[in-house]
């Protein structure tokens, strides 16, 4: 599995989608190959993600395509490995989106640690250990590009899910650091903060208003990135929103069931 | 104390994990990040990532083979990087940068045989050999090559027709195969992989060693005439006429000619001194005496000219130069000179760093080989099409060549003419169609590319102006001595895999 030989003067940008089988990443997946990428889709689901490539390498024509591997980003010790694969496939790398995000249903007043960890292995550490493959490498190259979707769920801790909050604030803080280290050597970072998607995650939601669906949200993501933004809000309008529940004070937000 | 008793806790349990030492050793090795390099093609119109390593020894060579069987990975061979394409790219594989690998090993003044590791630069030979009386037989445009890159490319100087290729003075070299076995190739032992090798774009190993047969020279100077071409098919007279009594013959053409003044020009003529001739012999081959000027017009610094050439890199800017050059060599018509051997052959080291003059793209050249009795009419009709696609070239060369032994071969004799072309995101796409429509051309007059230039040739055309038959040899040796394609670069995937 790899792509045509390059050609001097027809390059075209290369990505990385990380958690592409579904919802935002399938979505951007379709986008990056129809603005001209060649996308590895990296995704634990083997036959959703196959689907998808397949789909997309019919529609395209010309060189750019899909590759797909299939990989866990719990599976810490594989991802060096896999990665130098992926860039050796691809033959170059501009643009690696981080989107695998785990979000068990959660009641009230559960803890579970399981649940928990979860969360913090694939929201955050997976990332840390993609994106911290992709930092040195564009370090060396002196460009690139690293988006992370991260959420409006960064932006406080809420009753529902402390777990899913800690570890999205966990990865924005993350992003905004290598933003911090990396733009001094020509690479940009770029956090998106997604609001409610018509994803799988939402089935579990109590209260949705404002969803968009994931071709919308990977559009504007795509936007977010070719503009090279530091950090958006998915759609805008969710920058408000944060805005002002970033400003009510803890006395109350605590009494708010928000 | 008690921290180490855990890690070693921790390791155990890890490995008693199922995993054994065998299934990680079966694991491709990863390749250091802090080896990976941006690695560009000369002319800058193209670069990519590899994992650089700069071997001093053959013995570091051999390793750094056996890391690329561990690693899954391929060798590209590079040596200064003076091609102007992809010859000596790998993205994201190996590249293995020859230039520590510099020793003159051997020089023998009586003879004129020299010995040298391949990463040793034309520019290092000469200046060795030089206060002898000895020139290298052949040298490019610019003295940066190392020995290894421009055997491999079987790079030709202005002497071409009569002298051929740099391969013509190889007398030996030793190859670094695949198997890291180093087996040693002349005309008479291995002379398969002799006359594959050279040429062979790095493709069947790595020359470690070689030595070469210089050329007696009997003064630092040249005798150069300047010559004016009103036309293309002057030009051919000329070349013609004084190629009998020349020792370097090298066109410019003047991309911007219309009409009858397509493919005008100038002429450089360039004499060896016979014995004697040079009263101070000692003097004029002295290395003080080869030295570029620092200055041009003896005030600007050398260094900051490709500044002051950058607002010229348009369709005006260069129309302007190429108009005053030539009305130059008009009024400069039958001028006689004498020039020592740098100022003559290393022109393109006269600026450093002009290719920077085209701008961020850079440049690409396109150069084609054509047969003596079709390169008139091709090389009109080459000139008009770029003109009429109004991409003009900002810079021609026109040589003269014959035909060479080696198995990958752009000799014939002819003609070849090298253009340089400016690369801009915007031009690109009519860029590319040009080229494709001159390949054309180029195949129709049974002409020949020069892998060390190339950057646009597509498979077909690589095969149908090499011929069906050498490729398959080649190939056939390449399976031969590289079994699992160790060696690549990206301009081996883009042709022939």
């Amino acid at each position: 599995m790899s792509l045509q030989p390059a050609r001097p003067l027809e390059q075209h940008p290369k990505a990385i989608v990380v958690g592409a089988s579904v919802g935002i990443g399938a979505a951007l997946v379709h986008e990056l190959a129809h603005a001209g990428y060649s996308v590895a889709a990296v995704a634990r689901r083997e036959t959703e993600l196959q689907q998808l490539a397949d789909t997309i390498n019919t529609a395209v024509s010309g060189p750019n395509r899909v590759l797909t591997y299939t990989h866990d980003v719990t599976d810490f010790d594989a991802i060096p490995g896999l990665f130098q694969t992926i860039t050796g496939d691809l033959g170059g790398l501009d643009l690696i989106i981080y989107n695998a995000g785990a979000m068990p249903a959660m009641t009230a007043d559960e803890y579970n640690f399981a649940k928990d960890k979860l969360m913090v292995d694939v929201n955050l550490l997976g990332a840390m250990a993609w994106l911290g493959e992709a930092a040195v490498r564009f370090t060396r190259a002196k460009k690139g590009q690293i988006a992370g979707i991260s959420s409006i769920a960064a932006d406080r801790g809420r009753r529902l899910n402390p777990g899913y909050n800690a570890s999205k604030a966990g990865f924005t803080t993350y992003l905004e650091a290598l933003r911090n280290r990396l733009s001094q050597h020509g690479v940009t970072v770029t956090t998106i903060k997604p609001g409610f998607v018509q994803t799988a995650m939402l089935d579990d939601a109590p209260r949705v208003f404002w969803v968009i669906s994931t071709s919308e949200a990977a559009r504007q993501i795509m936007r977010a990135i070719r503009h090279k933004r530091q950090s958006v809000y998915i759609p805008w309008r969710w920058g408000l929103v944060s805005r002002i529940i970033q400003m009510i004070p803890s006395f109350i937000f605590r009494r708010l069931n928000v | 104390m008690n921290t180490k008793e855990r890690s070693k806790t921790t390791r155990e349990t890890s490995s008693g994990n199922g995993r054994t030492p065998d299934i990680v050793a079966s694991q491709p090795l990863l390749l250091p990040a802090e080896r990976l390099e941006t690695v560009a093609a000369w002319g800058g119109a193209t670069k990519s990532l590899s994992y650089v390593y700069r071997p001093s020894t053959v013995a570091q060579m051999q390793e750094i083979f056996a890391l690329a069987r561990r690693s899954g990975r391929s060798i590209g061979l590079r040596g200064a990087g003076q091609s102007y394409g992809d010859a000596a790219l790998n993205s994201e594989n190996i590249i293995l940068d020859s230039t520590r690998l510099n020793r003159i090993l051997d020089w023998n003044p009586e003879t004129g045989i020299i010995e040298a590791e391949a990463g040793a630069t034309i520019g290092q030979l000469w200046q060795y050999i030089l206060e002898d009386g000895w020139w290298p037989p052949i040298v490019s445009g610019t003295m940066k090559p190392t020995l290894g890159g421009a055997a491999g490319m079987n790079i030709h100087g202005k002497n071409a027709w009569k002298m051929g290729t740099i391969g013509d003075h190889i007398l030996e070299f030793d190859l670094l195969l695949a198997s890291g076995e180093i087996v040693t190739c002349s005309r008479q032992e291995q002379s398969d992989l002799f006359h594959a090798a050279i040429g062979g774009f790095g493709m069947l190993g790595c020359i470690t060693r070689m030595t070469m047969q210089m050329k007696r020279i009997y003064s630092g100077l040249l005798t150069v005439d300047a010559i004016v071409s009103r036309s293309m098919d002057q030009m051919l007279a000329q070349f013609d006429e004084h190629l009998p009594t020349s020792d370097y013959l090298v066109g410019w053409v003047d991309g911007f000619g219309r009409g009858k003044g397509l493919g005008r020009g100038q002429i450089h003529k360039a004499t060896y001194l016979p014995p004697g001739a040079d009263p101070y012999p000692s003097q004029t081959l002295r290395l003080d005496f080869q030295n570029l000027p620092e200055n041009v017009f003896g005030v600007l610094p050398r260094s900051i000219m490709w500044l002051l050439m950058r607002p010229f890199m348009n369709n005006l800017g260069a129309r302007f130069v190429n108009l005053g050059k030539y009305y130059a060599s008009v009024v400069g018509d039958g001028k006689r000179i004498q020039q020592s051997h740098a100022a003559f052959h290393f022109l393109l080291d006269y600026i450093p760093n002009w290719k920077w003059s085209y701008g961020r793209g850079g440049l690409i050249q396109y150069q084609s080989f054509i047969p003596t009795a079709n390169a008139g009419a091709a090389y009109k009709e080459i000139l008009a099409r770029c003109l009429q696609r109004g991409l003009p070239n900002y810079l021609g060369v026109l040589k003269k060549h014959k035909p060479d032994d080696f198995l990958i071969s752009y000799g014939l004799d002819g003609y070849s003419l090298a253009m340089d072309f400016r690369v801009t995101p915007r031009r690109l796409p009519e860029l590319l169609k040009l080229t494709r429509e001159l390949d054309e051309i180029v195949l129709q007059a049974n002409g020949r590319f020069y892998l060390a230039k190339d950057s646009v040739l597509r498979p077909a055309v690589f095969t149908a102006f090499l011929g069906e038959e050498p490729l398959n040899r080649f190939k056939q040796l390449k399976q031969q001595y590289d079994p699992d394609n160790i060696l690549q670069t990206n301009l081996w995937r883009r042709l022939v895999v």
